[in-house]
């Protein structure tokens, strides 16, 4: 089974919001989703500055077998890219919750990120999926 | 037959050579300055084991004309060899594309006919042979439909809707002419979710891109409503050439609504296909978008044929190639549709589809899970891997590879992202039913390893010149150079 952390928030689209104390959040995509894409060649992250909508394609991650974009799970402003992912895109698949975020935002409201999935209703997703 | 081949730089010796091989005394006086200081480093081999070495690595390589080619998406058919021969003559080889109208009549009235029954299988209005594949094709599509929205003063349209069954392509399509892409999801039949649609249409809607039948292999069946409501909202409708095979004769793009096509000439149309093309991919219009074709297009004055350019389509979307796409391909196509004729289309479409639904009727009754089983099969299927991946540890890939081993090609995995552990397949019509069979009693015994050898399949393909390869580490540390090792 995949691991599904208490202590974030979830997408239908398998990305991962994490709040920090400071207001911002890390994103990344579920360890869910890594094993499905398998092995990852190339991550394309979004720049600092660049607002995106939620549900805009913000980033590319692309393994051997497919290339899929990766939805912003809230609107806001990014602040950094994870730019490791440039050298190193299997930071995704060793952490997907970790070193292989993808991008810190600045959200635009915090009500978005109370709508999002919890880690119950995301597994409970994961099952139906299967 | 031997399984390897070393570089040719492995064969190489100092001095061997021979007079076949030797370049012409140069010809012109090339200025000390630009003349290079070193020799190039080439091979030094002589003229039979140039031969042998090239004859040899021909021999490894997998084609059409040796073995069953099932590569979902990709149309991997026939290609008559009279195509060949007749787009080899010399009186084509010879002439100059810069050539003037007038000593080549006959080689523009061949591409004036192929422009004439390409409108006339895809009921579009107008045709421009010039992209030189079909990713250039979708480009030049959207670019027109781009083209068309601005000389109408509507510059707010900026979105390009693709449900998730259209082609790979179309949505770096739509990113490369500028458009934002909105994805609409498919409803468990493999239709367009009409609801979904209806809500991401809207002023800023410039088209929507759809291939029928779709990536799924099913047929699309409410085209005509999804038509009319992109129309009705402003947008216009592009259509993917992929599928085109399994409609060719029986159902037209242009009559299902569509505003643009791409043709692959190099699936549906049977010319070369693979080895990085030539492509073709021409596409056709319909009457609102014959203004903004690519040039250039060849028209007809009275009885002579000449190159419409700028000045006949002042708000053509301009050139897309150095002159007017792949001359060799487009002949190719032309002799093969010449060849069918308007029967012979039909028949492409009914025997590229009967072979379809026979393979996956046949591979349903052994034990393959269909990926749409209400849906009967267009000109390709879709089989899941996902039981056998689940309880036997085998995946989609490790049947692919096994198939390899049987003198198969295997056919698309993973491909559409839609269908997990997937392959998807495509007889196409010029397939023996003793060679179907044949694929048929392969993936039988594929099913029976997975259950009792797993393990010859997560190990193959075993008998192909070179072992599964570690395609992870080819793209993350790609590297196309060979050196010679300093002790050799």
């Amino acid at each position: 089974m995949s691991q599904v952390p208490a202590d974030l928030r979830y997408t239908r689209s398998h990305e991962w919001v994490r709040q920090l104390p400071d207001g911002s959040v890390e994103v990344g995509i579920t360890d869910h989703a890594q094993a499905a894409l398998g092995d990852l060649v190339f991550v394309e992250v979004p720049e600092g500055g660049r607002t995106v909508g939620s549900g805009d394609a913000f980033a590319v991650v692309e393994s051997v077998k497919a290339a899929s974009d990766v939805y912003a799970p809230i609107a806001g402003e990014v602040i950094s890219g994870n730019d490791a992912l440039a050298t190193r895109p299997e930071l995704i698949n060793e952490e997907p919750y970790g070193q292989g975020y993808i991008a810190r935002l600045r959200p635009g409201s915090a009500a978005e990120i109370e709508g999002l999935l919890d880690a119950a209703q995301y597994t409970a997703h994961l099952a139906s999926e299967a | 037959m031997r399984q390897t081949e070393p570089v040719i730089f492995e064969l190489s010796r100092p001095g061997r050579s021979a007079r076949s091989q030797q370049p012409a005394a140069a010809q012109v006086n090339i200025p000390e300055s630009l003349k290079r200081r070193q020799p190039p480093r080439l091979p030094e081999v002589s003229e039979l084991q140039a031969v042998r070495h090239y004859t040899r690595l021909s021999q490894l390589n997998f084609s059409i004309d040796t073995n069953f080619y099932p590569l979902g998406s990709c149309t991997m058919k026939y290609n008559p060899k009279v195509c060949n021969s007749l787009a080899m003559l010399p009186e084509f080889l010879a002439r100059h594309p810069l050539a003037p109208e007038s000593t080549g009549q006959g080689f523009l009235s061949c591409m004036y006919e192929l422009q004439g029954m390409l409108e006339a299988v895809t009921g579009m209005k107008a045709v421009s042979l010039t992209p030189m594949a079909g990713a250039q094709g979708e480009f030049a599509g959207v670019a027109m439909i781009r083209a068309y929205h601005r000389a109408r003063g509507d510059l707010q349209r900026d979105e390009i809707i693709v449900p998730e069954a259209a082609h790979g392509t179309n949505p770096a399509t739509a990113t490369m002419c500028g458009m934002k892409v909105r994805e609409i999801p498919c409803g468990e039949d493999g239709d367009v979710d009409v609801a979904a649609l209806e809500a991401a249409l809207g002023p800023r809607t410039a088209g929507i891109m759809l291939t029928n039948p779709s990536t799924l292999g099913v047929f699309e069946r409410r085209i005509r409503d999804i038509a009319a409501k992109v129309h009705a909202a402003g947008g216009l409708l592009y259509y993917d050439g992929a599928n085109l095979n399994a409609i060719l004769g029986k159902v037209r793009p242009g009559d299902m609504g569509f505003d643009v096509i791409h043709m692959n000439l190099h699936k549906t149309f049977s010319t070369p296909h693979g080895g990085g093309g030539p492509g073709s991919g021409a596409v056709g219009v319909s009457e609102r978008l014959r203004p903004f074709l690519p040039v250039p297009v060849v028209g007809r004055d009275g009885g002579r044929y000449r190159w419409l350019d700028e000045r006949d389509l002042p708000q053509t979307i301009g050139r897309l190639s150095g002159f007017m796409g792949n001359a060799g391909v487009l002949l190719r196509a032309y002799v093969y549709m010449r060849i069918l004729g308007r029967e012979g289309m039909r028949e492409v479409a009914e025997y590229s589809t009967l072979n379809a639904n026979y393979l996956l009727a046949r591979l349903r009754a052994i034990g393959y899970e269909p990926a749409y089983p209400g849906r009967r099969a267009s000109h390709e299927f879709i089989i899941t891997l996902q039981r056998q991946a689940r309880e036997q540890g085998v995946t989609a890939m490790d049947f692919a590879k096994r198939l390899l081993d049987h003198g198969y090609h295997a056919p698309t995995t993973y491909f559409p992202l839609l269908v997990p552990e997937c392959l998807l397949i495509e007889p196409t019509e010029t397939e023996a039913r003793e060679e179907l069979d044949g694929f048929i009693a392969a993936m039988a015994s594929l099913l029976e390893e997975a259950s009792r050898e797993p393990e010859k399949l997560k190990g193959a393909p075993w008998t192909t010149p070179v072992r599964r390869l570690d395609d992870v580490r080819a793209a993350r540390q790609l590297d196309l150079t060979w050196q010679a090792s300093p002790a050799a």
